[in-house]
């Protein structure tokens, strides 16, 4: 399928669907959704040669130097927007960064995982991804007061007057109507917690979608007077929200992580993708966990892995290979469980894709399995196993990060360098705060 | 004027398109026909699929789809390549089988250009609920209007086209993406999935998963 006809697919539904306004849709370093509207009469340019914009009022964007850069739409993302007025219809596209050469703009993170899966399919290899995501339904915000979850539900409860299970129905036909299949949804453990389970697909496409799901999820809830959170910890003393991410590789219309012959139904390549999300898991943790708010979820006691270890249903660890239904050889996949859903999804998916190709590409060797409920055997104990942890703060998250050459590598110099000294300065504020915490046990006592 | 793909063509065909009197130009690819095509445009094409069925279909697709007006398209193929000709009806108005005899050829040549075959134009393909059009590239379903991305609706078009026949998913990939897709079928089943989705479950059932096989749009023909 040729780009023009794709071109030309888009225009005549805007034309013909009457769409006012274009959203062109990208994303910053820390995941930020940004948008820049245009009217249907630029649109065909815009298709053809992108729209310039400054790119130093985006965070992370800017250069010294060279502060315009192009979006360029990718027609096989239009898709009209399902909230926007009936009458005066609204269409979303997204974009690539692009500098005015042409070249991929470095501070795109699109086009940092456009740039892995490439080496990827070099190898033969195509990357799939299914993210489980939690998040938190709250009433709206006063400021200074603590969240007020909207009911006190639990696990898959059904509550008679069940608001939240009508959110939930209604985010998922607008997920829906935009092409984003749901597998799962549910009421998650603690109150006001939903979990809503995405089918897999390819990475790009799940990037945007993530992207996608978290506006949505936040626009329905809105239209309802109700506030969705995605920050990973906003309760003390109950689960945080994760986004558990299974991940497969297809080599073709094979699974390239299943064995039949092997007792645990993995492949050599399961097996080494998997030894080296484990090895590198402490580096790329700053990118999968990255506001400070993550490593308080990131604690024993809330089914959210401390460790650094892999089982099969073992919920404790850090990699689970879950059991497929039926032995489905196409179901045989990696659950990746330290990720929030406050994460940039293109960097997060950037770096597990190259820390399992490294393990491939270099062969490394899978640790075995750790079978016991990991929060129950005491650290010294798990030091003699091999058993390492995840960095326990955002600071130590980056220090692991900053000597990484894999994350250097894998998200190039400007992206790289740019997180550290946002996220730098992020710490150093979060260090200097003195906390409710500190004056409730120290104002009085010393 | 004729334009014939490839270039350079065939001793036989440019030896029989010589003696029969015929105006043509052997281009290599779509670029190429665009480039030489004359003022009044081409009158037909003639696509020798014989070594390259591949490029031939792409070639086709694409000058089938980009143009507002219709080019009759002659084909040459191999006795042994009929099996390509399925599901991809609307690429070609006649064919002639390689080797072929110079007075066949000639003959079906004079034939498509006096303009006596109906060159397909349904438009609008209806399904139960279901309405596509193929010219405006809309489609809805019990009325409400259904949003795709091209190659969601390039998919739905062509079950649409060919309801209670089943597909295997590599069928599906080369006749819809119409090159060896770097996905593979798996990009099949994610495109299915998408459109059930945007259906609603009221109407997903209409694309069926056929056990091992592949899919199918609406009933069978065997069942009621």
């Amino acid at each position: 399928m040729s780009i023009e006809q794709h071109r030309e697919y888009v225009l005549r539904s805007v034309e013909e669907r009457g769409v006012r306004l274009v959203r062109l849709w990208f994303t910053d370093i820390l995941g930020n959704l940004k948008s820049l509207a245009i009217s249907p009469a630029e649109l065909d340019n815009a298709l053809n040669d992108g729209m310039t914009f400054d790119g130093s009022s985006i965070d992370g964007f800017s250069r010294i130097q060279e502060a315009d850069v192009l979006a360029v739409p990718d027609p096989d993302t239009f898709e009209l927007l399902p909230w926007a007025d009936p009458k005066s219809p609204e269409a979303r596209i997204f974009c690539d960064i692009h500098n005015l050469d042409g070249t991929p703009f470095a501070g795109d993170p699109r086009q940092v995982l456009r740039r892995h899966i490439k080496a990827a399919h070099e190898a033969g290899l195509t990357f799939y991804v299914a993210p489980d995501i939690e998040f938190f339904y709250f009433e709206p915000p006063t400021a200074g007061a603590p969240p007020v979850p909207i009911d006190d539900g639990g696990f898959f409860d059904l509550t008679t007057q069940d608001v939240t299970g009508e959110l939930r129905k209604q985010t998922i036909r607008t997920l829906e109507t935009m092409g984003i299949p749901v597998e799962y949804s549910f009421h998650e453990d603690a109150p006001g917690q939903q979990e809503i389970d995405l089918r897999h697909t390819d990475a790009l496409t799940m990037a945007d979608s993530v992207m996608t799901f978290r506006l949505t999820v936040r626009e329905v809830a809105a239209r309802n007077g109700v506030h969705a959170t995605f920050m990973p910890k906003p309760l003390e003393g109950v689960q945080g929200s994760g986004m558990h991410t299974h991940l497969s590789l297809f080599r073709g219309d094979d699974n390239a992580f299943f064995d039949g012959d092997d007792p645990y139904d993995l492949s050599a390549t399961a097996k080494a993708f998997m030894a080296g999300l484990l090895r590198h898991a402490p580096e790329i943790t700053a990118v999968t966990n990255q506001t400070v708010n993550s490593y308080k979820r990131l604690v024993p006691g809330f089914e959210a892995p401390v460790h650094v270890s892999w089982a099969r249903n073992n919920r404790s660890g850090l990699i689970r290979v879950p059991i497929a239904k039926r032995n489905n050889p196409l179901a045989t996949r990696l659950e990746y469980r330290s990720p929030d859903p406050a994460c940039n999804p293109y960097l997060a998916f950037s770096l597990l894709l190259a820390a399992g190709m490294r393990g491939i590409e270099e062969g490394y060797e899978l640790p075995d399995e750790a079978d016991a409920n990991l929060f129950e055997i005491g650290d010294d104990v798990l030091a003699k196993l091999g058993v390492g942890q995840l960095p326990q703060s955002l600071h130590s998250a980056l220090e692991t990060m900053e000597s990484s050459s894999l994350v250097q590598e894998a998200l190039g110099e400007h992206i790289f360098e740019w997180f550290l000294r946002n996220k730098r300065s992020e710490w150093r504020a979060y260090k200097t705060h003195v906390s409710a915490f500190e004056r409730d046990r120290y104002l009085t006592a010393l | 004027m004729l334009v014939v793909l490839p270039d350079p063509a065939s001793p036989d065909l440019a030896r029989t398109l010589d003696l029969g009197g015929y105006a043509w130009k052997a281009v290599g690819s779509t670029e190429g026909a665009a480039e030489y095509e004359p003022p009044n445009g081409w009158s037909a094409a003639v696509v020798d699929a014989a070594a390259d069925a591949d490029g031939a279909w792409a070639f086709l697709r694409t000058l089938r789809k980009q143009r507002d007006v219709t080019i009759p398209v002659l084909l040459l193929i191999s006795g042994a390549q009929l099996a390509e000709l399925d599901h991809r009806d609307e690429l070609f108005d006649d064919f002639c089988l390689t080797p072929f005899h110079p007075a066949e050829l000639e003959a079906r040549l004079r034939h498509l250009l006096a303009g006596d075959v109906a060159v397909s134009t349904a438009d609008i393909i209806e399904y139960g609920a279901l309405t596509l059009n193929a010219e405006t590239y809309q489609a809805a379903i019990a009325g409400r209007p259904l949003d795709m991305t091209y190659m969601e609706y390039e998919l739905l078009k062509f079950l649409a086209q060919n309801p209670g026949k089943v597909f295997t998913r590599e069928i599906l990939l080369s006749r819809v993406w119409g090159y060896e897709y770097y996905g593979g079928a798996r990009t099949v089943d994610v495109h299915v999935r998408r459109l059930r989705a945007k259906l609603g479950e009221e109407h997903a059932n209409l694309i069926q998963t056929v056990r091992s096989v592949g899919y199918r749009f609406g009933q069978s023909r065997w069942e009621h």
